[in-house]
């Protein structure tokens, strides 16, 4: 175990785990708790870490599992956490929906951070993964424990998802 | 006209995850059919905006600097991690050899409680108080702690270096264990005064026994006793016993 090495490793990822925590737990307290436990087992587990191993991957993936028995994360699945990969969602495309949807545009960040909060966990988790880490669907298998193809199907009802919720106030606001 | 192109295929188009074969069919396809390039151009909005998410939260200053105490801590005692990864091959060895002793010892004599102060040492994560191989930094660290002082000798000119040094006690006596390295072996010495305790509890004179996996010399000088206790062969546990005993003369 060489701690220096960990140290020109992990450090650089700090940034983003907290960015994700904060995102995970929705607050700064449990966000640091997150990020330190995360930390702290890394460290600890660094010894039986495979040299060539990705420790970008490896690094969420603790985060990631730590969040689930965190008191937060228990929260988040008991409420928001969709069990059933399986769950039919209206999967088919949004063929038919008018590109209106091309008001997804920079200028209006807080809809996007809105969206994205008002997912499911697991949704959140994993477009977060995705879009903002820029992890392959191999390594979000990894992160996550799952098989590469409920990666990619929750991706995509995750995407589905946030479209839904973008397209929702506004159109509570063309009813009024 | 119809169009019965797969959803999630765009998805994953954009997120890189086909093949290249897969990527210029949907390529063309988006090309000739107007609906997918909709689709296509809403999941780009959709990409694009999700950097607001990328870095909403951030990290302040006091807590960067924490992670990074916690992290860089055991850093400078540099000495220390690479003792413990040292004694990584060993430690399963040597935890069956302190099995075996204390099963046969534990209740017979404190040559036993000298393997075990052994055996934690090397099994632990933190196997010495004072890290060096300065015997002029280990002595004095020693000093404030233990109500005897002792010379440690000149290992120049040796195969044996020190590692470091710590605290122990035996039936309640204050004493210092020194952790010296030979090759591949970690042999521990243990000095205690010579109280009525410690008389009574390590056997008197210059003897070396083989305690299962381990060596055991003991000698003494007018004050002290020592133990030196190790998985290095008999010569080479005596020759550290004698460089022990001259210094102490
Ligand atoms: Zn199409």
């Amino acid at each position: 175990m060489d701690t220096e090495f960990f140290e020109q490793l992990a450090l650089p990822l700090f940034d983003s785990l907290y960015n994700l925590a904060h995102w995970l737990t929705g607050n700064r307290a449990e966000a640091e708790d997150l990020v330190q436990e995360t930390y702290t087992k890394a460290l600890r587990g660094f010894k039986s870490f495979q040299e060539g191993t990705n420790i970008r991957a490896w690094m969420f993936r603790i985060l990631r599992n730590t969040f689930l028995t965190s008191r937060s994360g228990l929260m988040a699945r008991n409420t928001s956490w969709l069990e059933d990969e399986d769950t039919d969602m209206d999967l088919t495309i949004a063929h038919t929906d008018t590109p209106e949807a091309l008001l997804l545009r920079q200028e209006n960040q807080q809809t996007i951070v809105d969206a994205l909060e008002s997912l499911p966990a697991q949704f959140r988790e994993i477009i977060l993964l995705c879009e903002v880490e820029e992890f392959s669907y191999r390594e979000i298998a990894e992160i996550l424990s799952l098989p590469i193809g409920t990666v990619m199907s929750r991706l995509y009802r995750a995407k589905h998802a946030l479209r839904h919720a973008l397209k929702a106030p506004r159109r509570a606001q063309h009813a009024l | 006209m119809h169009c019965d192109q797969d959803g999630a295929m765009l998805v994953q188009y954009l997120d890189g995850e086909l093949s290249a074969d897969q990527a210029s069919a949907l390529q063309q396809h988006i090309g000739e059919c107007p609906r997918c390039a909709a689709e296509v151009s809403e999941l780009i909005g959709l990409k694009h905006s999700l950097r607001a998410a990328r870095s909403r939260f951030t990290p302040t200053i006091e807590f960067r600097r924490k992670i990074e105490r916690q992290i860089a801590k055991p850093r400078h005692n540099w000495w220390r991690t690479r003792f413990v990864s040292a004694l990584a091959t060993a430690a399963v060895f040597l935890v069956i050899a302190a099995v075996l002793w204390m099963q046969r010892s534990r209740h017979t004599d404190s040559l036993g409680e000298v393997a075990d102060l052994h055996v934690e040492a090397l099994a632990s994560a933190n196997p010495v108080d004072v890290v060096s191989t300065d015997r002029h930094t280990v002595k004095p660290w020693f000093q404030s702690k233990i109500p005897f002082s002792f010379n440690i000798p000149e290992l120049t000119g040796t195969e044996f270096s020190l590692l470091g040094g710590r605290l122990v006690y035996l039936h309640q006596q204050p004493g210092a264990q020194l952790i010296f390295n030979l090759r591949k072996h970690e042999i521990s010495v243990l000095i205690f005064q010579k109280t009525t305790e410690i008389s009574n509890a390590l056997p008197a004179g210059s003897r070396t026994e083989k305690r299962n996996s381990f060596t055991v010399a003991t000698e003494d000088s007018q004050q002290l006793r020592f133990v030196i206790i190790g998985d290095a062969d008999a010569n080479e546990m005596q020759k550290l016993a004698q460089l022990i005993k001259i210094a102490n003369e």
